[in-house]
């Protein structure tokens, strides 16, 4: 009777025939990492990383191409919103920080990198605790139009922030995010999908976390035709935490992919990975790939990664997977789980009997299979802005006859 | 004065290859006020008929009615039904992940209502209840029935209908997995709400122990999917001692 009835994880019969299409397993330690955008082919959907991936859909966003601002018309504003505690401003390809933490990993991350000729360093203090978000919106002027960017954000130690990119509006846009946790910071990154139905999103955010530091990483999907979004972490020494959250919400049309790599490195550090997501309509579609490496030399590390989704009409595709590779056994612990349910008809049943109507059953239920992830947020703006947002998604389909 | 009138109920459910048949024509009548004792062997089809009643989409009623004060209920949704004072306590109440109790039982009492409880008042008679049953205040917080035992489960059941309040309760084994004292404490509630409401009551269980507390009106043998013999309480000592042979045999 619990909402989420164990489903096997979606299979893709092209690699369980083998042949051609297969992509021998490899460790995830061993992917191409490189600025050179001609490192990376030009996915066709037949790699292992990209094969859930509509990339057809993508040619505009893996051409090399520079970004597509026009006099007094950007591909996409970019507004900063930061406190004097924050220094703003740009780096250069090689300057550093820029390039020290994030190293391409794919043609998309490799795209943005070197069609950035500036990009926007983010520099809080050492020790600064930042009593308001820094905020960086993103406002795409066009579906279809190239828009590339880069944001190193640097925390100095013992500093804390919490720091939100807003993406608005359509472009095709390849995003990197490069974060450096120092050592003891406490920092908080949010990366708001809420784009109209046309933009098109590759992004790559990677972390280094600092000796003894905290590092979360919230992504929230909603809108949007196609978003891929890479959310990586490695730590600097040990004792690093980092907790890598995602909630997304998909409708007909969207596909919407959430990769997390879990770099165990360093030893006695923790990571804490959870993704859910709802799906709704025809040919709506999520893939969560959860992918934790604990090297050898990650003594006493503790992971978990855990990732539901909630089907709630038919047509709609979850796909999930949750990959560990050990090579330590002197781990505190490693877990995963990952589950894809329809809508309990049951639950329904329970809650109407007691006079509840449908649609405020359905609320309730899809509210109550957030609200674990939405208590591990805990920034209240982004919690409203999520909720106002679901519950948008919800009044969209109510009416129509749930999954069977 | 309320009065469920159920008449040659014919109810089938959907199984992987058929649908198979197990309510065959139940005839009975409940008022406001009356308790009604059903008891019959597992498998007699007692759970179907009080899903059925409630709307479960499962159950297909293939004939028969069931009216509330003349209202046909057959035709109206699991909420509307629920709404128009009919109320089960299921045999096994469902979890809702995510979902408080408190949450769960304002918005139900919403539903029911037509409008939001006052909310001193409701805050007040949620505690009142709630220490009645002797439940732990800290359950309002947590997940609708997530974790509960199968005793707490029940109490949280009849918790929700001394806060509903319907004309018409079908209880299906609220007393089955109850220790002694929950028990008493249970039946306590289910006469509370009689004596204040004028509930009638639908009570199926399998033991003669919890009519010691909830006195029943009428007993009714339930078998094969059909009321076999009803009576007074006095039945319901003879069932205990001789068991169901008698009406088994005959039912063939
Ligand atoms: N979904 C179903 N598929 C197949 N058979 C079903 C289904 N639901 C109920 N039945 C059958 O219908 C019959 C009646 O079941 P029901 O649960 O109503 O019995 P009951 O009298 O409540 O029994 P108990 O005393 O054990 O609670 C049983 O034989 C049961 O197996
Ligand atoms: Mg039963």
């Amino acid at each position: 009777m619990s909402l989420l009835v164990d489903d096997k994880t979606h299979q893709d019969p092209q690699a369980q025939i083998g042949g051609d299409h297969r992509i021998p397993d490899q460790s995830r330690a061993a992917r191409t990492r490189s600025f050179d955008v001609d490192a990376f082919g030009v996915p066709t959907g037949r790699e292992e990383e990209w094969r859930f991936t509509p990339v057809d859909r993508l040619a505009g966003l893996f051409s090399d191409t520079a970004t597509d601002d026009r006099a007094g018309d950007a591909a996409a504003e970019f507004a900063v919103r930061a406190s004097e505690e924050v220094s703003v401003a740009t780096l250069a390809p090689g300057q550093a920080p820029r390039g020290t933490v994030l190293v391409p990993e794919d043609r998309g991350a490799a795209v943005a990198s070197a069609n950035t000729p500036e990009a926007l360093h983010l520099a809080i203090a050492a020790d600064a605790e930042l009593a308001q978000p820094v905020r960086v919106d993103v406002a795409g002027r066009g579906a279809g139009r190239r828009s590339n960017a880069h944001v190193v954000l640097e925390a100095g130690a013992h500093s804390k922030a919490l720091v939100i990119l807003d993406h608005t509006g359509a472009a095709d846009h390849t995003g990197n995010l490069e974060v450096l946790v120092g050592d003891g910071a406490d920092v908080t990154v949010v990366s708001l999908q809420r784009w109209d139905d046309e933009a098109l999103h590759l992004a790559q955010h990677e972390a280094l976390v600092g000796r003894d530091a905290k590092y979360k990483h919230i992504a929230v999907s909603i809108g949007g035709g196609i978003v891929r979004m890479n959310s990586n972490v490695r730590y600097a020494g040990p004792g690093g935490d980092a907790t890598l959250l995602g909630v997304y919400f998909a409708d007909a049309g969207q596909h919407l992919e959430h990769r997390s790599f879990v770099d165990h490195n360093a030893p006695r550090c923790t990571s804490l990975v959870t993704y859910k997501g709802a799906l709704q309509g025809d040919t709506a579609r999520t893939v969560w790939v959860g992918d934790v490496l604990i090297r050898a030399e990650a003594e006493g590390i503790d992971t978990y990664e855990l990732n539901r989704n909630l089907v709630l009409t038919d047509g709609a595709r979850a796909d999930s997977v949750p990959n560990l590779e050990i090579e330590t056994g002197d781990i505190a612990g490693a877990g995963h789980a990952s589950s894809t349910g329809r809508f309990d008809d049951e639950q329904l049943f329970y809650l109407m009997s007691r006079g509840i109507t449908e649609d405020e059953a359905r609320r309730l239920v899809v509210r109550g299979f957030f609200a674990d992830i939405v208590a591990k947020i805990g920034v209240p703006e982004v919690v409203e802005t999520l909720m106002t947002a679901i519950e948008e998604e919800l009044s969209l389909t109510m009416g129509r006859t749930p999954a069977a | 004065m309320t009065t469920l009138e159920i008449k040659n109920l014919q109810v089938s459910v959907e199984t992987e290859d058929s649908a198979k048949e197990i309510l065959k024509g139940v005839d009975l009548t409940i008022n406001s006020g009356e308790t009604h004792a059903i008891m019959g062997p597992n498998g007699s089809g007692k759970s179907t008929l009080a899903y059925a009643i409630a709307g479960h989409p499962k159950y297909t009623v293939t004939g028969g009615q069931v009216l509330l004060d003349g209202e046909d209920v057959l035709a109206m949704g699991v909420d509307e039904r629920a709404q128009a004072g009919l109320f089960l306590a299921m045999q096994y109440p469902v979890e809702v992940p995510g979902v408080t109790v408190s949450n769960f039982l304002r918005t139900a009492k919403t539903s029911i209502d037509g409008e939001a409880p006052k909310l001193r008042h409701w805050v007040k008679d949620v505690k009142v209840a709630m220490e009645s049953l002797r439940m732990d205040p800290a359950f309002a917080e947590r997940n609708v029935n997530e974790g509960f035992s199968g005793g707490e489960k029940k109490r949280h059941e009849i918790l929700q209908m001394e806060l509903i309040e319907p004309k018409i309760a079908i209880l299906d084994e609220t007393d089955s997995g109850l220790d002694v004292d929950a028990l008493k404490v249970v039946s306590e509630g289910v006469n509370r709400v009689k004596d204040k409401t004028g509930l009638g009551v639908m009570l199926i269980t399998h033991y003669t122990r919890i009519l010691r507390y909830i006195q029943p009106d009428y007993v009714h043998v339930f078998v094969n999917g059909r009321v076999a013999e009803s009576g007074g309480r006095d039945l319901a000592d003879r069932l205990e001692e001789e068991g169901y042979d008698r009406f088994l045999t005959a039912g063939v």
